[in-house]
């Protein structure tokens, strides 16, 4: 008994906990003792170790990773810090991440404290980044049990001087490939879902005007060009809708259409001006802005037609560019606070809102943790940037020496 | 704080009683990663729309035209077209003077511009084959698409004050730029209040 006390007290204090009371560390043995009747394998050890309550605010998980080296060891590290884990000393953890990238990457995940090899990986194919983001991916889904987000992709707008055009990128922001060459104007990338085809606006004939754009065939179609705005194109999450923010009926409204622009149907019919359509997860409602009391709010509509009610959120001022989190949970969105922008999230049924970190235009991905969004750098130009909603860590990834922005997450 | 500590003392526990025997040391796979995926061209996008005449680069006092949208191979114009505005020059120099000016996220048309918007209307209805183009802007303050649908109010607003005067709405087009085009650099309340704006260009009449 002394020796376990004596041993729990100093794994507390590497975890920096407070002093632990002797009735409580009894108590803890107590229930201890109950659970030693059961067979433990290190894979349960480590689930039990590592199964969080999803919940909005979280701890970084603290792992230790070791043996990598260069753009492999960079790229891990980048990839599970923005997956909510903090990259410790060992002794300050029972999770050891350990490899090699001699030639191809090879990854471990011990439990320390049990001596037991949860993953041992190794990776052939692709470069070494690649395999990099692959061992990420295994460690998240071993360890969070849901898919990494390591291996996605991102759409953007890039500006330099008086003209912009759609970028795609790895999720990190590496390998940035240009697939406009327009030299016009572009605005709000966004993906069908589970395919390489990107809808966007572009002013290339003049007009604001939405296309769709297959990224294998390069072929591209118009989809809306009616006088006045079209914009804002969103694909529902099942793929047989796009809605879009038409003016043609004199104000600019919610629309839906089949996803080559057919049957037409407008969803709301205001005076004032509507923005930024976003779907539910079951593809049968659509969230988005609505300026219907005198500022900028968020509301729903059935995609099949209907009224719009508005979703309140509590505690914030003007409320911008929501998007629905995949798991149909939280909407996340751009609020402004004095002469700055914030992101903020409320569950999706409306309700109190809540700020995370400084920043506009997030959107979700397909992990509905993990977040994309733009920050502002000064003079006008903005920087693209990672968060991890329930740990609230930031990564920097783009910036370029233009201004890069509406991010859209492949999902 | 006790969540961890509970933890710690079970795992070391579960690590007395065990002595390390239930481990699992699971097989090594090899991963292969997949090549990239097909190509994404990265060069001009194949096909371009093919435009009948190219747009001359932008310059403050040239008269540029609006490209003819071609049709469908099959002859339909689908998704819409500009219709009548279609194949019109564009000039800047008319209504340069008559830029109308808005609040902080508002699109109502104050008082003070509708001296603004009554000469415009007033030419246009000496010249009833002309055309007219709004385009709305907004300062940096709003997020890109909110700001793009602002613009928008913000040119139909204009566009319902000069129907209002008596030029028919079918003369007149908006198109809303968002904050993508401020009327020039800055980034205090001087510089954002020349940007909430709506400018008028006129349009030729056809050949």
């Amino acid at each position: 008994m002394n020796l376990l006390l004596t041993l729990s007290a100093k794994l507390a204090l590497n975890f920096h906990a407070p002093t632990i009371r002797l009735r409580q560390a009894l108590a803890a043995l107590g229930v201890l003792s109950t659970v030693l009747s059961f067979p433990a394998t290190g894979a349960d050890i480590q689930a039990f170790v590592l199964n969080r309550p999803a919940g909005l605010a979280e701890r970084p998980v603290p792992i230790s990773i070791s043996g990598f080296s260069g753009e492999v060891d960079s790229a891990l590290k980048f990839d599970l810090t923005i997956a909510g884990f903090t990259n410790v000393a060992a002794e300050q953890t029972a999770i050891l991440v350990s490899g090699s990238n001699n030639g191809s990457v090879q990854g471990k995940v011990t439990d320390r404290i049990n001596r037991a090899v949860l993953l041992s990986k190794a990776y052939s194919g692709g470069s070494l980044r690649a395999q990099a983001h692959a061992l990420a991916d295994d460690i998240v889904q071993l360890l969070q049990h849901h898919p990494g987000v390591a291996q996605t992709k991102i759409a953007f707008k890039v500006v330099n001087g008086g003209s912009s055009e759609i970028y795609l990128a790895d999720y990190d922001g590496h390998n940035p490939v240009a697939l406009t060459q327009d030299h016009s104007i572009v605005a709000a990338p966004s993906w069908v879902p589970g395919k390489r085809i990107l809808y966007y606006t572009s002013y290339k004939l003049n007009n604001p005007d939405i296309y769709s754009h297959n990224l294998t065939t390069g072929e591209r179609k118009i989809v809306a060009r009616y006088t006045g705005l079209n914009t804002s194109a969103a694909v529902s999450p099942d793929g047989r809708q796009v809605a879009m923010i038409l003016s043609k009926g004199g104000s600019p409204d919610v629309y839906v259409s089949d996803l080559e622009g057919g049957n037409l149907r407008q969803l709301t019919h205001t005076k004032e001006d509507e923005s930024s359509p976003c779907w539910s997860p079951d593809s049968r409602t659509i969230c988005f802005v609505s300026r219907l009391r005198g500022r900028a709010e968020l509301y729903t509509v059935p995609a099949g037609g209907g009224a719009m009610t508005r979703l309140p959120t509590v505690g914030a001022g003007s409320v911008t560019e929501p998007d629905w989190s995949p798991d149909g949970k939280t909407l996340i969105f751009t609020v402004m606070r004095g002469a700055g922008f914030e992101l903020a999230t409320v569950p999706a049924k409306g309700g109190q809102v809540e700020t995370l970190v400084a920043g506009e235009d997030p959107t979700w991905a397909p992990n509905s943790r993990t977040v994309v969004f733009a920050r502002r750098l000064g003079g006008g130009r903005r920087g693209l940037s990672l968060l991890d909603v329930p740990t609230k860590q930031v990564k920097n990834i783009v910036q370029l020496s233009g201004s890069v922005s509406q991010p859209s997450w492949a999902r | 704080m006790k969540h961890l500590i509970f933890t710690n003392l079970l795992v070391l526990g579960l690590v007395l009683a065990l002595g390390g025997t239930g481990c699992k040391h699971p097989q090594k796979p090899v991963t292969p990663i997949q090549g990239q995926n097909p190509t994404i061209r990265s060069g001009p996008i194949a096909p371009p729309i093919d435009l009948g005449n190219r747009i001359p680069a932008d310059s403050p006092n040239s008269a540029s035209t609006i490209p003819q949208i071609p049709a469908n191979p099959d002859g339909s114009i689908k998704q819409g077209d500009l219709g009548d505005f279609e194949g019109r020059a564009m000039d800047r120099e008319a209504f340069k003077a008559y830029t109308v000016y808005f609040d902080f996220d508002k699109s109502a048309i104050k008082g003070s511009e509708m001296s603004k918007l009554e000469s415009v209307a007033d030419y246009l209805k000496k010249n009833p084959k002309d055309y007219v183009l709004i385009e709305g802007h907004c300062d940096e303050r709003g997020t890109e698409e909110y700001n793009r649908a602002l613009g928008e109010r913000r040119a139909l607003a204009a566009r319902e004050k000069l129907a209002a005067q008596g030029v028919g709405a079918e003369r007149i087009r908006t198109l809303s730029y968002g904050e993508d085009k401020p009327a020039g650099p800055g980034h205090d309340e001087a510089a954002w209040s020349k940007n909430r704006r709506c400018e008028f260009v006129r349009l030729l009449p056809k050949e």
